[in-house]
């Protein structure tokens, strides 16, 4: 019988490595180098072990893709606490983990459980953990709130477009520095080993269970969430631009992108200021008259631009798609093509399947009888493709990235992102239909700005970045 | 691929039907003949409305389905409708209602269930007392639930009373954080009876009336009296709750309603200041209601006083047996329409369905069951040939006359 086993990459990696080396498991490769995502166990050679981002191990093992895995508490509970049906059974804390999970305001009222309880206007909670947000604010007994899920960066959203955030920091201190209270702990970032309830009932597991449980002191811990912090301890007093109603609010991306934009920028003369940041400033200045700058991630600009956080963003067509799919509604538009990032948005399946686009892949998921699972980092733009397409029966599988690695074994279908198909190609996948094409694009609001200045102000950065893009 | 129902949910079928509608119109008769009026409020309603202290507990707030609508960028989640009571509050400060507002409600409402053995929906009937506090509108309540299921022909209901008020001020005299308190209370709001025991183990000797209030299940207004004897001066804070429970058990037995006083089975929703009681027929608990004096305000409407209760649909519609309700088959006739005799036909069926019966129109060649009658109608003579099913006696005719006539129809028959 053989077993499929999920481990981390990431912050996990090095501690569950030395755990299961002291298991003796023997597996090859599982390092900071990780160059595989498949791996095997000299001591176990029947289980499939599969290295996936932390906060894809417990959804695959509630889909039964896995029968056991290692992940923090956090994305454990995360799934749990909107979900508590789910297949995933917590099994033991492997005793290490550093950090928790906080949630964090200024300092002040919106640090008050009890002051937060009674306020009267909308509370905004961001931060990468829907679910558990919303939790919190049930037991905060919140009167009125709004969760903007978050890809990451959420220690920039205070206090001009969020009141709480949710942070993962190693201690409390790392909070207060960063000029937050941290007033909730929600979850420790402990180590688990996690199954998935019907393998738990039907599969022999023993020996793979006991070669952890063995090395492990015996703890009754049971672990506390959504634990109340009193800190003495005064957070760095930071200093925040009072953001006037005719200022501009821009949001520049972080990660890959950043190097196109100030190349853009440089075209027509605007410097931004520690932009990329090598200490992870998230506000840089620059030199736009009336202008405030926020660095965040493009996943999460179209909600902040329907929210009216900010004035404009620079992202990808793809995640205004995306946002657009959700809320078709939502009063947000593209204003200028940037041109650079180009990727198209493609359906890819097992290049070993005799299918060649979609309409056949329908056909062979209705012969076959086949719950099309569909892995993708899109999920509003999946979900209307498969349904647009008629697929009868399909899942959606949240992942956060390297979602060619889920095919064959964890997904039958993927919707992806790629500029050349080189990676496709290279992990033996096939793209069986292209979706879109989208390029970086600067996005705004279909809402009216009332106030002239600030109109001014966005019409010259609209105009000016038109202008570098004729200089291309 | 099989075609299945979403685990946790069931279907009604015609036999549920048959008492569900059964139970909804006497329900709504019932209430339109005390003056209420219906409403009906949305599905979906957004998830804030039960969030804040005083209404869902986190616990149940966990349950809920909860998700964000197609126009949700604002971050703002909506639910399917968890309770009947929230909805119907929000109608009210919704419509710049003020001042006494009878309404009642035939809703489905929507709570997780984990095994997905039970349903996760629920329906409700429901009626709320809307801009008074008084006991005699407590007793208005509980006489309408009494009323309805009477109605229905409902013996051996038992009612159970308990006191939200009593309990916040028990949980309140005790020595106990807020945490402890909120702790307690919520366990005895979903339905954890040994949730007071703790009163028992605190302070026995100080609090002996508290002890006989939270152990002893009393069947008269005097139980009450005699634990208020007890407490004296020591548990000032309970009198004035403990003399609202007095004046509306008193007010019971003028009706002469029998009740039973247990203060621990206070199971219901965090937003009861007062009176709480439960319906039962056997065991199974088939309604229950309260006093929500502070939901309102809560919600960010004026100051206004409450009460309510709901039949639980689920429960009550087991109540009556398939066959009890069927239709009677001496009401139901099958038709066999020859086609050239269709004109004939469909009229003489139209003018028997508007005397009040059954009729189905036969669409195959095969014996049909369960029917009290059955007419051939032909375009050669005779056109007419009804049978009885039960006497197998059989009438023939051309006129149509004869038919009505033989079955009772003959108002107005031209």
């Amino acid at each position: 019988m053989s077993l499929n086993i999920a481990l981390p990459k990431g912050r996990l990696l090095n501690s569950t490595a030395v755990l299961l080396e002291k298991a003796g498991w023997e597996i090859d490769g599982y390092d900071e180098k990780l160059r595989y995502y498949r791996l095997k166990s000299a001591r176990f050679p029947d289980i499939n072990i599969k290295v996936l981002q932390e906060k894809d191990i417990p959804i695959q093992i509630a889909v039964g893709n896995y029968d056991l895995g290692i992940c923090g508490l956090d994305w454990t509970e995360e799934l749990l606490v909107k979900y508590p049906s789910s297949s995933v059974v917590k099994i033991v804390d492997l005793g290490y983990g550093e950090g928790a999970l906080y949630a964090a305001a200024l300092p002040g009222e919106m640090a008050d459980t009890e002051k937060l309880s009674s306020r009267k206007g909308i509370t905004r909670i961001a931060g990468e953990y829907p679910n558990l947000a919303e939790t919190l604010a049930g037991k905060l007994r919140l009167k009125r709130f709004s969760i903007f899920p978050l890809w990451g960066g959420a220690e920039v959203y205070p206090p001009e477009d969020a009141e709480i955030v949710l942070l993962p920091r190693k201690s409390e201190k790392d909070i207060l520095d960063a000029g937050l209270v941290p007033f909730i702990k929600v979850v420790d970032f402990k180590a688990y080993l996690i199954a998935n309830n019907n393998s738990l009932r039907t599969k022999n597991m023993a020996d793979i269970l006991s070669s952890l449980t063995d090395l492990l002191e015996s703890s009754c811990d049971f672990p506390k969430t959504f634990h109340i912090i009193k800190t003495t301890e005064k957070p760095a007093a930071r200093s925040f631009t009072k953001v006037s109603h005719d200022m501009v609010r821009l949001a520049l991306p972080d990660g890959h992108q950043q190097a196109h934009v100030c190349r853009i920028f440089d075209k027509v003369g605007i410097k931004v200021d520690d932009y990329p940041s090598q200490t992870g400033n998230r506000r840089p200045t620059s030199n736009l008259d009336g202008y405030f700058i926020k660095v965040i991630r493009p996943q999460d600009m179209p909600l902040q631009i329907a929210n009216g956080n900010f004035d404009l963003a620079i992202t990808g067509r793809d995640w205004l798609i995306d946002h657009k799919y959700q809320f078709p509604n939502s009063p947000i538009e593209e204003l200028l093509d940037l041109k650079y990032g180009w990727v198209k948005i493609v359906a890819v399946i097992d290049e070993k399947l005799p299918v060649e686009d979609i309409a056949t892949w329908w056909k062979y998921c209705k012969d076959n009888q086949i719950t099309c699972r569909v892995a993708t980092e899109y999920i509003n733009i999946a979900d209307r493709y498969v349904r647009d397409n008629r697929i009868d029966r399909y899942r959606i599988i949240p992942t956060w990235g390297a979602t060619e690695g889920f095919l064959p074994e964890d997904a039958d279908l993927l919707i992806e992102n790629t500029e050349t198909g080189g990676t496709i190609a290279r992990h033996h996948l096939r793209i069986i239909d292209k979706l879109f094409e989208s390029t970086a694009c600067l996005i705004g609001s279909t809402r009216k700005c009332s106030n002239s200045r600030k109109t001014e102000r966005m019409e010259f950065l609209i105009s000016a970045l038109k202008g570098a893009m004729e200089m291309t | 691929m099989k075609a299945e129902k979403c685990r946790g949910f069931k279907d009604l079928t015609p036999d549920d039907m048959r008492a569900f509608r059964l139970v909804e119109d006497t329900f709504r008769d019932c209430c339109i003949g005390w003056g209420y009026d219906e409403i009906r409020t949305p599905t979906i309603e957004y998830l804030y409305l039960f969030t804040s202290a005083g209404t869902l507990t986190p616990n149940m707030l966990g349950k809920v389905y909860s998700f964000l609508d197609w126009d949700g960028w604002s971050g703002e989640r909506v639910v399917l409708k968890p309770d009947g009571t929230i909805p119907t509050a929000r109608y009210y400060i919704d419509n710049s209602k003020s001042g006494l507002a009878r309404l009642f409600y035939v809703t489905n409402l929507f709570m997780f269930e984990e095994t997905g053995k039970k349903s996760r929906e629920k329906w409700q009937c429901g009626a709320e007392l809307i801009g008074v506090n008084s006991a005699l509108s407590d007793i208005e309540l509980v006489s309408l639930s009494l009323d309805v299921l009477r109605q229905l022909g409902l013996s051996d209901i038992k009612i159970k009373l308990s006191h939200a008020g009593l309990i916040k001020a028990l949980l309140d005299s005790l020595e106990l954080s807020s945490d402890e308190k909120n702790s307690i209370f919520s366990r005895i709001l979903e339905g954890d009876s040994a949730a007071l025991d703790i009163v028992k183990m605190d302070k026995p000797e100080t609090v002996e009336a508290l002890n006989l209030l939270v152990g002893l299940k009393g069947k008269t207004s005097g139980f009450l009296k005699n634990i208020k004897a007890l407490s004296g001066k020591k548990l000032d804070s309970i009198s004035q709750p403990l003399d609202n429970f007095i004046d509306i058990v008193e007010k019971l037995e003028t009706l002469g309603i029998d009740y039973r006083i247990d203060i621990a089975s206070g199971k219901g929703f965090e937003y009861y200041t007062g009176l709480i009681f439960h319906l039962l027929i056997g065991e199974n608990v088939i309604g229950g209601g309260g006093r929500y004096d502070a939901l309102i305000p809560q919600m960010g409407g004026q100051s206004t006083p409450a009460a309510g209760f709901a039949l639980y649909m689920d429960e009550v519609i087991k109540l009556f047996e398939p066959e009890a309700l069927a239709e009677l088959d001496v009401n139901k006739i099958l038709v066999r329409i020859e086609a050239n005799a269709m004109e004939e036909g469909f009229d003489l069926a139209e003018i028997l369905r508007d005397f009040g019966y059954i009729v189905v129109i036969s669409l195959d060649d095969k014996p049909g069951t369960g029917y009290g009658w059955e007419l051939e109608v032909s375009s050669k003579t005779p056109k007419f040939v009804l049978t009885d099913i039960t006497s197998k006696e059989t009438t023939k005719t051309d006129d149509a006359c004869d038919i009505l006539k033989l079955l009772g129809c003959t108002e107005d028959v031209s």
